[in-house]
């Protein structure tokens, strides 16, 4: 660990600071004043970090009877007062699946999220601390995923199951935790295939994976929705139905180090009650952090984050 | 599921019902919804301004005030500048006449760039083409096994360029089509962050190194607000040609698509709309302004009866039916062109007003699978003459097809009624295949 995600995300690569990320800023230096177009560039701020039509609204709304009831002096107490609400928002207890003892975890999602990096990157960190560690690449279906996660493992040090392309996903799951249980393991971690949440013959098969998993997991089973930041108002909507399906217990917000903001979580943590318990911020394997409910309201804001 | 533009306007003009003209309050209230519509489907919120604001102009002039469904009226409006916004009627791949002919694709990761390039040689081979995959993503484990894999499927030729680094591979790619006499190269590229400028120069190299006919950009349908910012870093740093808008098989309203072409006037191109490796279509504005406005899309639905429904079969039937047959045998093989159409789920979606179903409303994706299973169950002297299914037959039937005597004599009862119906239409005379389609409502008016 050197420095934490948010101080790093400003600098490592060479980045254009984007008219985006110092949107509020430039809010602020207009000048402190309360006016109605301060009010609707604060809207215009909050719909571009994705955070959707019916949260800005919402908030915006609440913000402006807060700013007149208290007397707020000026737009940086305004907007201090919106990253709080925002942090307040996000920070929903739960357990984190990866530490907080032994677990198997199933990681889902829609296609293209960052699925089999993730579970790559969560494998390197416990392996390195001391966690007994199997990964089985439930992903029969896309062309190299099994490939793409054997290298992970490789950079792991941790044995990986596999069966070959198109074998079913459930079988997957029975050799892994059947290996997992013959190697003592105490992180079983799952990559599963990407599925868009509208497909019902797929949404199925995970249900039949998360059952097999149920019956044979020595540990609690847990399931990690991983979201890419980039994701607009489907985000709500796909969250919804995994959840429906398998009962989520945490979701993992993957590239955060671009220009996206991934302001659709906070519409998912309302909805949903599903703690953020990882953020992705880089390709390296150590990018992958704890989350910062306040860090990341901060970012969605505009503001430093404190101390820097 | 958001409701649809014309539900809520709808909902905003019944308010008004019996008056004669809209206010500027009555407009107001109507463009807070196409506001709303517009940014639940992830529309920019920039463009959204002003598109409101154009599509305001146009409201509250003379035509809508004097018509007499403001709602109806406002909807046609937004729908006309919404295809104009998307660059009007279709954008076709444009080729130079040159061999081998190059295609680039850039794109953020996860947007299922190496799936399209699997995708757009498989197109392209079917249009008379000899396509070579050029594998330059050599950051993401396996990526090139990922697209050598696909390229096995579909028997097209890739090269891999073993421990070479990007710009080379592409280079050497192009001398590999030259030497095995392909006609068209597409080159994968990895996926790159706008924000990484050593990344974003890698894929400039490349386009100089190449020089493409066509650079396009792959775009994941889900994306939020942040495509314009990716689309426009795309734009001035490898500058790209069209876009392809990926897994619109989903339920994203895809306005990042609209807002990629109104922010760099670059058209979209194609549209990935399933996992095979042959759901790649060529994008259609309109359809996809009805689509963001979430309503419907019948034009498709229509072509995809038209593309999966065997002519043959279709004629065979037809003559059949003329004289006045319709057997057990008949009822499965046309159960069977539904469901190669794709899952009910899907081809519910299409129908316009579909989503105002009740949300519960379980379509149960095996009641075809298992009256198939049923009929297969049945001798080919049960399927010709069903009359003579009795209770013991139907006990066997219910037997081999696993399903209750219940299920069973329902589908006796659908089989009955199917040939009623099938005999009516047998009696209307040159009752042909292309009537039934053109008959369809709804199919030639916008609404």
């Amino acid at each position: 660990m050197t420095q934490p995600w948010y101080k790093r995300l400003g600098n490592g690569l060479a980045r254009t600071r984007g008219e985006l990320q110092g949107h509020l800023n430039v809010l602020l230096r207009r000048g402190p004043d309360l006016d109605e177009q301060f009010w609707e560039e604060l809207e215009d701020a909050l719909l571009q970090a994705d955070m959707g039509v019916t949260a800005t609204t919402e908030m915006t709304g609440r913000l402006r009877d807060t700013a007149a009831r208290e007397a707020l002096p000026d737009a940086t107490a305004v907007l201090a007062r919106l990253a709080d609400e925002i942090a307040a928002e996000v920070r929903v207890p739960g357990d984190d699946p990866f530490t907080s003892g032994p677990a198997t975890v199933l990681v889902v999602g829609v296609n293209g999220t960052g699925k089999t990096t993730s579970v790559g990157k969560i494998a390197k960190s416990a392996a390195d601390a001391g966690r007994h560690v199997v990964i089985g690449s439930a992903d029969t279906f896309r062309a190299a995923a099994i490939e793409q996660l054997r290298i992970w493992a490789e950079r792991a040090e941790v044995p990986v199951i596999e069966r070959a392309h198109g074998a079913d996903p459930a079988a997957v799951v029975f050799d892994t935790i059947t290996e997992g249980r013959a190697r003592d393991a105490d992180l079983i971690l799952i990559d599963t295939a990407g599925r868009l949440h509208t497909s019902s013959d797929l949404m199925a098969e995970l249900v039949k994976v998360k059952r097999v998993a149920d019956r044979e997991s020595p540990h609690p089973v847990r399931v990690v929705l991983v979201m890419d930041a980039t994701t607009g108002q489907n985000g709500l909507v796909q969250a919804r139905e995994f959840h429906r399906a398998l009962g989520l217990d945490g979701l993992v917000l993957t590239k955060l180090d671009g220009t996206a903001k991934g302001g659709i979580v906070v519409a998912v943590s309302r909805e949903l009650g599903v703690p953020v318990v990882r953020v992705g911020v880089g390709e390296g394997v150590a990018d992958l952090e704890a989350f910062e409910p306040d860090a990341f309201a901060a970012a969605i804001v505009g503001e430093s984050p404190a101390g820097s | 599921m958001f409701e649809n533009l014309s539900d809520r306007l709808h909902a905003v003009f019944s308010k008004l019902t019996g008056r004669g003209a809209l206010s500027e309050a009555d407009v107001d209230a109507a463009m807070r919804e196409v506001r709303m519509a517009l940014l639940e489907a992830d529309v920019n919120f920039k463009t959204v301004k002003e598109f409101v604001a154009r599509v305001r102009a146009r409201a509250v002039g003379a035509d809508v005030m004097k018509s007499l469904t403001p709602g109806q009226m406002v909807v046609k409006i937004v729908l006309e500048e919404l295809t104009a916004l998307m660059g009007g009627s279709e954008s076709r791949l444009v080729l130079s006449s040159r061999t081998p002919a190059v295609i680039m694709l850039v794109g953020l990761q996860g947007s299922g760039k190496t799936t399209a390039a699997a995708k757009l040689a498989n197109l392209l081979r079917k249009q008379g083409k000899s396509p070579l995959l050029v594998a330059c993503d050599v950051y993401r484990p396996a990526a090139i096994d990922q697209l050598e894999a696909l390229g096995r499927q579909l028997e097209i030729p890739v090269y891999r360029g073993e421990g070479l680094d990007a710009v080379a591979i592409a280079r050497e790619g192009i001398k590999d089509a030259i030497a095995r006499m392909r006609d068209v190269v597409i080159v994968d590229t990895a996926g790159r962050l706008h924000v990484d400028e050593d990344m974003m120069a890698e894929a400039a190299a490349i386009r100089q190194a190449v020089r493409p006919d066509q650079v396009l950009m792959v775009i994941d349908a889900m994306t939020g607000q942040d495509a314009v910012n990716a689309a426009a870093a795309f734009a001035e740093r490898v500058d790209f040609d069209g876009v392809i808008v990926t897994k619109l098989d989903g339920d994203a309203r895809g306005g990042a698509a609209l807002s990629v072409r109104a922010v760099t006037g670059k058209p979209i191109k194609f549209a990935g709309v399933g996992e095979k490796l042959d759901a790649l279509e060529p994008f259609h504005p309109e359809r996809m302004a009805k689509r963001i406005l979430g309503m419907g899309d019948v034009v498709s639905l229509i072509e995809k009866a038209q593309d999966t429904i065997d002519a043959d079969a279709a004629s065979d039937l037809e003559a059949r039916l003329a004289s006045g047959v319709f057997t057990l045998d008949d009822f499965l093989s046309q159960l069977q062109q539904v469901r190669k159409m794709g899952s009910l789920s899907d081809i519910i979606s299409m129908i316009p007003g579909a989503n105002r179903l009740p949300k519960d409303a379980e379509i149960d994706e095996g009641a075809l699978a298992r009256t198939e299973a049923i009929i297969r169950s049945m001798t080919p002297a049960e399927r010709a003459k069903p009359s003579r299914i009795n209770g013991s037959r139907r006990e066997r039937i219910a037997n081999g097809a696993g399903v209750r005597v219940f299920d069973v004599n329902q589908v006796l009862k659908q089989f009955t009624q199917a040939q009623k119906m099938m005999k009516q239409l047998g009696a209307i005379p040159g009752g042909g295949k292309k009537r039934r389609f053109r008959g369809m409502p709804g199919v030639s008016g916008p609404f």
